[in-house]
């Protein structure tokens, strides 16, 4: 039934990287709505580059990328540096209740209702007594328990995670995990960038392994094995200051003779 | 005591048009001054108060001491500033800060430089020190009109303001004010620096903006109420700054300021957030 559903998002041999210097090659493929999609790699892999790309931060150097459908603010993006200011004077209560925007946009106040769903959100987190608190008196777990808050309220088709378990203690990953679950139930199209390989075998169905190109993609068993993760290591290779204009088109696989 | 107070204000007419101008300048410009320091641009205000200053000279050529003229004028060179600085900031490698240094070292160059060549030095320390006892209609209303469009704009554009302060990145992410809420705000920050340099000069101005904006860091745990006691502090600091100026015979911009560094040692001394004492005398901890 999977395999009918339309796809969240296709690739269409798209090219991204930083001052012509590709960081990702030609990726084509698509993910499935409703997929929970691990994305795997060696640091520098390009994941991060990927996931920027679809929330259209970052421009293609070539290629494509469709959004079957959705827009640009049917996604949740965590990026993986967040340039939040936890000295900031906010509480709790009200950074999670920016994931209403949506609803509330710029002037709307907040009425019963949606108070509520905030307190909801809340709870589902474990952050129910610290609403009044504010967010720099908070643990590392605790404030991304906040940042997953308000992804919640978001209530996105599609939801992007860059590393969301980073410096952050294993009940609080086990809880995450079990929100992220839910949100692939609930029929959403997760992607979320990991580096913990044992972790994604247990909880996600599919996996896409990259390294600067697509290494394997499909379902997670297939894809996490010794041959692959050996070659996407192998590929991560440096940048290349003087690197030659890339001739490669759709159909060559193979590498190039640099 | 409570003589000594008030009849200053009272028996002088000057002493109360001054007392209305800061008051109004109050209203507006701490509130401003709480957004620079959340978003860590407080060196932005006094970057921006020299940015004017040609603008202001160019102003004071054209139409003598006319206060339309030289703010109308300052207020154009402030935004130029602001315009050219974030253009070079989004097409180059420069951050902003940099570039903006940049362009208002020019425009601080410059204004000097009209000043001087064409108009004596007493004109120049007017339009560098202000003059708070001689406020006419024209710069009352000025003054009064730019305090409530600011508060007015900072009602609008308060929650992506806010976020735009906590979390850049998720603003982009839901919307797309970003922009128009940083280019806003930039505007305001002029406004109030243009409205203020009638009264304490392009100097002096920043002042009453910025130091009881960090005052209130001291003393509230969230924006609001950063903005209400900033706006109390200001209150409080040209109060007591005139009286000063009156009984001492001090000038009344450097005194007003004066007050309100005065308040701002207080408050990191005794400050309930985080002021030196409380941390000296550590209290017993919570349950939870």
């Amino acid at each position: 039934m999977t395999q009918e559903k339309p796809p969240a998002i296709s690739f269409h041999d798209l090219t991204l990287g930083y001052d012509r210097h590709p960081a990702v090659h030609h990726i084509t493929g698509e993910v499935a709505r409703g997929d929970l999609l691990a994305l795997v790699g060696p640091n520098g892999a390009g994941k991060s580059t990927l996931l920027k790309s679809i929330v259209g931060q970052l421009k293609p150097l070539a290629g494509s990328l469709s959004l079957d459908g959705l827009k640009r603010s049917d996604i949740a993006y965590l990026p993986q540096q967040v340039d939040i200011d936890r000295s900031f004077p906010i509480t709790v209560f009200d950074a999670v209740a920016m994931g209403l925007w949506r609803d509330i946009g710029a002037w709307r106040g907040l009425d019963r209702g949606l108070s509520l769903t905030v307190l909801e959100a809340l709870h589902t987190l474990g952050l129910q007594d610290l609403g009044e608190r504010s967010v720099g008196a908070l643990s590392g777990g605790q404030f991304q328990r906040v940042l997953f808050a308000r992804l919640l309220l978001q209530d996105a088709a599609i939801i992007l995670l860059d590393e969301p378990f980073r410096a952050v203690d294993t009940k609080t990953v086990e809880d995450l995990l079990r929100l992220i679950g839910r949100w692939h139930s609930e029929g959403r199209t997760v992607i979320a960038a990991l580096h913990d390989v044992d972790q994604v075998r247990v909880h996600f169905p599919n996996t896409l392994l990259i390294a600067r190109e697509v290494v394997a993609w499909g379902p997670t068993k297939q894809v996490l094995t010794a041959k692959h993760l050996a070659k996407a290591r192998q590929l991560t290779e440096a940048w290349d200051e003087h690197a030659e204009i890339c001739e490669r088109g759709e159909a060559a696989g193979e590498r190039m003779s640099a | 005591m409570i003589h000594a107070l008030i009849d200053p204000f009272v028996e002088f007419a000057f002493m109360r048009r001054a007392l209305v101008g800061c008051f109004a300048l109050s209203l507006g410009a701490p509130p401003v001054g709480v957004f620079l320091v959340l978003r860590r641009l407080s060196l932005m205000g006094d970057a921006m108060s020299h940015a004017i200053l040609p603008g202001a000279a160019i102003g004071f050529l054209v139409a003598g001491l006319s206060v339309p003229a030289m703010s109308l004028g300052g207020f154009i060179a402030g935004i130029a500033v602001v315009l050219l600085a974030g253009l070079v900031t989004r097409s180059t490698i420069l951050r902003e800060d940099a570039s903006l240094a940049a362009f208002y070292l020019v425009s601080l160059a410059l204004g000097v430089l009209i000043v001087s060549v064409k108009g004596s030095s007493i004109d120049l320390l007017h339009v560098l020190f202000g003059t708070v006892l001689a406020l006419d209609d024209t710069a009352l209303i000025l003054i009064a009109a730019i305090a409530t469009l600011t508060m007015a704009t900072l009602a609008i554009i308060y929650r992506p303001l806010v976020l735009e302060c906590f979390d850049p990145s998720f603003l982009t992410s839901v919307s797309r004010l970003s922009s128009p809420t940083h280019f806003l705000f930039l505007v305001l920050v002029v406004m109030n620096l243009v409205g203020g340099f009638q009264a304490l000069g392009t100097l002096m101005v920043v002042g009453i903006m910025l130091l009881p904006a960090i005052t209130a860091r001291f003393w509230a745990q969230d924006i609001s109420n950063m903005i209400i006691v900033a706006v109390a502090a200001a209150f409080a600091a040209s109060f007591i700054g005139l009286l000063l100026s009156y009984y001492l015979n001090l000038p009344t911009g450097p005194a007003i300021i004066l007050a309100s560094g005065a308040g701002y040692l207080v408050s990191v001394l005794i400050g309930v957030q985080g002021g030196l004492l409380w941390q000296l005398m550590p209290r017993k901890h919570l349950e939870a």
